[in-house]
């Protein structure tokens, strides 16, 4: 059985400097992986350049399709829902016109029309305010809105980016553990990246280690845990 | 407008339970405004025959529709897809254009020319933004800006003088109305204008209220989250740049039927202007603001001259108000009493002054 995704020697690029130095990882059909690192190692770099958002060399494979050079639309056309950093709201639009955004690919509309029922199960705060304008939802309502705008696209992968930021902890551990259920109940593959490590590793089962670009450390998710040098080193806590 | 709250307010409070109105998306048409509309178009009858307006004021209302016409075509472009053009009088030259030549060279019928210019305007305005489009902010301000500088020049080129006889423009008639009906050309005119306008800012609300208008505004409030929609943004931005000039383009064609005349200097850099403001002032991103603005263009700007020479004689200023005076302040009082344009602040005086219920 092949990955879901498998990356190998990624390098990235903003203008003429390098963010990615060639990056390696994979990601198991059904498993969560989560990147880590501080702010500056790569790791919001790393989904763009999947998403092919940034200037990327290097090999992405989706499901065993190569992705790298796609156009953005094209690599979420295949099953990728992108949470992107700070929650991407479309602040103008309703609840509701979010999510039909988020239908914008699907033909299918009787499919879409379930996964709304679907999304409304994991998020029923969502429902309630279906007509509210989106910008006015508290920070924990639009990461709700993020994912489930996400899961709107009937994705195979979701690449969820901080999901946790600037969140009060309940609301964390709410959406976190929704999460989990997605991952369970939907099939739904994951590439997690955290600042909040010890949150991530709980929830992923593989862990990548980030520092300025390069992979310094990977494991399970135990081992990492359990490394005290690591922890130290690189997850501060 | 394209900031995110990444502020945490409490779920049951603050900011988080006002519902604001959407743009006015939504909504069902209020009976007022098809009353409006009824009346609008029964002023021939009311008006006209009864002596109450002048052919004159006819005229007058039909430009202010076009104006209309054209403001709601940036409208789209800027309020609904946060892009900028500084140049769209360019597109109103180039409709105004198309239809004077077929009438003109090719003796059509004016209201078959109205489907070709809109047309043209359409393939030239996506060709436009197809390249265009990936200039963000100033550069595609400037790029616009270019556009409406050398239109008017492409107008006078030589080599075009068979069809747009160069500086001196074309003349054409004013139809007479069809049937024998019992209006004046101005009058029927009129209608005619009206009856474009009211399909116009129909189909305008279907684009919004469309996949194809939720896409457009994803991009504007989030250009790379809309990305991650599948939205195909180059292509989203150029179809929309194609859709906004074929509304302006359709204004210029009518604009010249009414007008009765094209030459290269009505249409100068100020036209692209004018239509801008009158989208900021009438409030960008509503359907509603764009009638403000056609007013705004049409009546302000056109009587400002006239009216700074009126205050000045009626209060006796002691001091000497230059044309154009009273057209800046009231454009400076506008924009710092409503920034959100007139449509925009009438919506939000009438939330506060409505009964509650």
């Amino acid at each position: 059985m092949s990955n879901m995704l498998e990356v190998k020697d990624l390098k990235a690029y903003y203008g003429p400097s390098q963010a990615l130095h060639g990056i390696s990882f994979s990601l198991a059909k059904g498993g969560i992986t989560t990147l880590l690192g501080a702010n500056g190692a790569g790791k919001t770099t790393t989904l763009r350049a999947i998403c092919g958002m940034v200037r990327a060399e290097g090999t992405v494979t989706i499901d065993g399709e190569p992705v790298t050079g796609k156009a953005t639309e094209s690599v979420v056309r295949l099953g990728v829902g992108h949470v992107p950093e700070g929650r991407g709201t479309f602040t103008e639009l309703s609840v509701e016109e979010n999510l039909r955004v988020a239908a914008y690919t699907r033909r299918d509309k009787a499919a879409a029309a379930r996964d709304l029922e679907m999304v409304f199960t994991y998020f029923p705060r969502l429902k309630e305010r279906m007509d509210q304008q989106a910008g006015t939802l508290s920070g924990g309502e639009q990461q709700m809105l993020a994912i489930s705008r996400a899961l709107m696209l009937g994705p195979r992968l979701m690449l969820l980016d901080e999901p946790s930021f600037g969140l009060a902890p309940l609301i964390v551990q709410e959406i976190f553990r929704i999460m989990r259920r997605i991952n369970e109940e939907a099939k739904v593959s994951m590439l997690l990246v955290e600042q909040n490590a010890a949150l991530a590793l709980d929830l992923a089962d593989h862990a990548y280690v980030l520092e300025t670009g390069r992979v310094v450390m990977s494991g399970t998710s135990a081992d990492v845990k359990s490394d005290e040098q690591i922890r130290k080193s690189y997850l501060g806590y | 407008m394209a900031t995110t709250m990444t502020t945490e307010t409490p779920a049951n409070g603050g900011a988080a339970a006002e519902t604001v109105p959407l743009s006015g998306l939504r909504r069902p048409v209020s009976k007022w405004i098809w009353l409006g509309v009824i009346f609008a178009a029964l002023l021939p009858l009311i008006g006209g025959q009864t002596g109450l307006i002048s052919n004159f004021y006819f005229l007058q209302l039909s430009l202010m529709i076009v104006y209309s016409i054209a403001v709601l075509g940036l409208n789209l472009l800027i309020g609904f897809n946060g892009q900028i053009s500084l140049g769209h009088g360019a597109f109103f030259a180039v409709g105004a254009y198309v239809t004077a030549i077929l009438i003109d060279r090719y003796e059509m019928h004016y209201l078959a020319t109205l489907p070709p210019a809109m047309f043209v305007c359409f393939v030239i305005g996506y060709l436009f933004g197809r390249p265009a489009l990936r200039l963000e902010g100033h550069y595609l301000a400037l790029a616009t800006f270019a556009l409406a500088i050398a239109v008017p020049q492409f107008l006078k080129y030589r080599h075009f003088e068979p069809f747009t006889h160069g500086v001196q423009g074309i003349n054409i008639f004013k139809p007479d109305p069809p049937f024998g009906m019992p209006l004046s050309p101005d009058q029927w005119l009129y209608l005619v204008v009206l009856a474009c306008a009211i399909v116009m800012f129909i189909v305008a609300r279907n684009i919004v209220q469309s996949r194809m208008g939720r896409a457009m505004m994803a991009i504007r409030d989030q250009p790379l989250a809309a990305d991650t929609m599948g939205i195909n943004s180059a292509r989203t931005k150029s179809i929309t740049f194609g859709i906004s000039a074929l509304y302006v383009g359709l204004a210029g064609a009518l604009h010249a039927i009414i007008f009765e005349f094209v030459s290269p200097d009505s249409f100068r850099f100020e036209l692209s202007i004018a239509i801008l403001v009158g989208a900021v002032i009438g409030g960008i991103a509503t359907l509603s603001g764009a009638v403000i603005g056609g007013f705004f263009v049409q009546f302000i700007e056109k009587y400002a001259d006239a009216l700074t020479k009126w205050v000045t004689s009626t209060v006796h200023l002691p001091i000497h108000l230059e044309p154009w005076t009273i057209y800046g302040i009231v454009l400076i009082v506008l924009m710092y009493t409503m920034p959100m344009g007139i449509a925009g602040g009438l919506a939000s005086l009438w939330r506060k002054i409505r009964p509650p219920g």
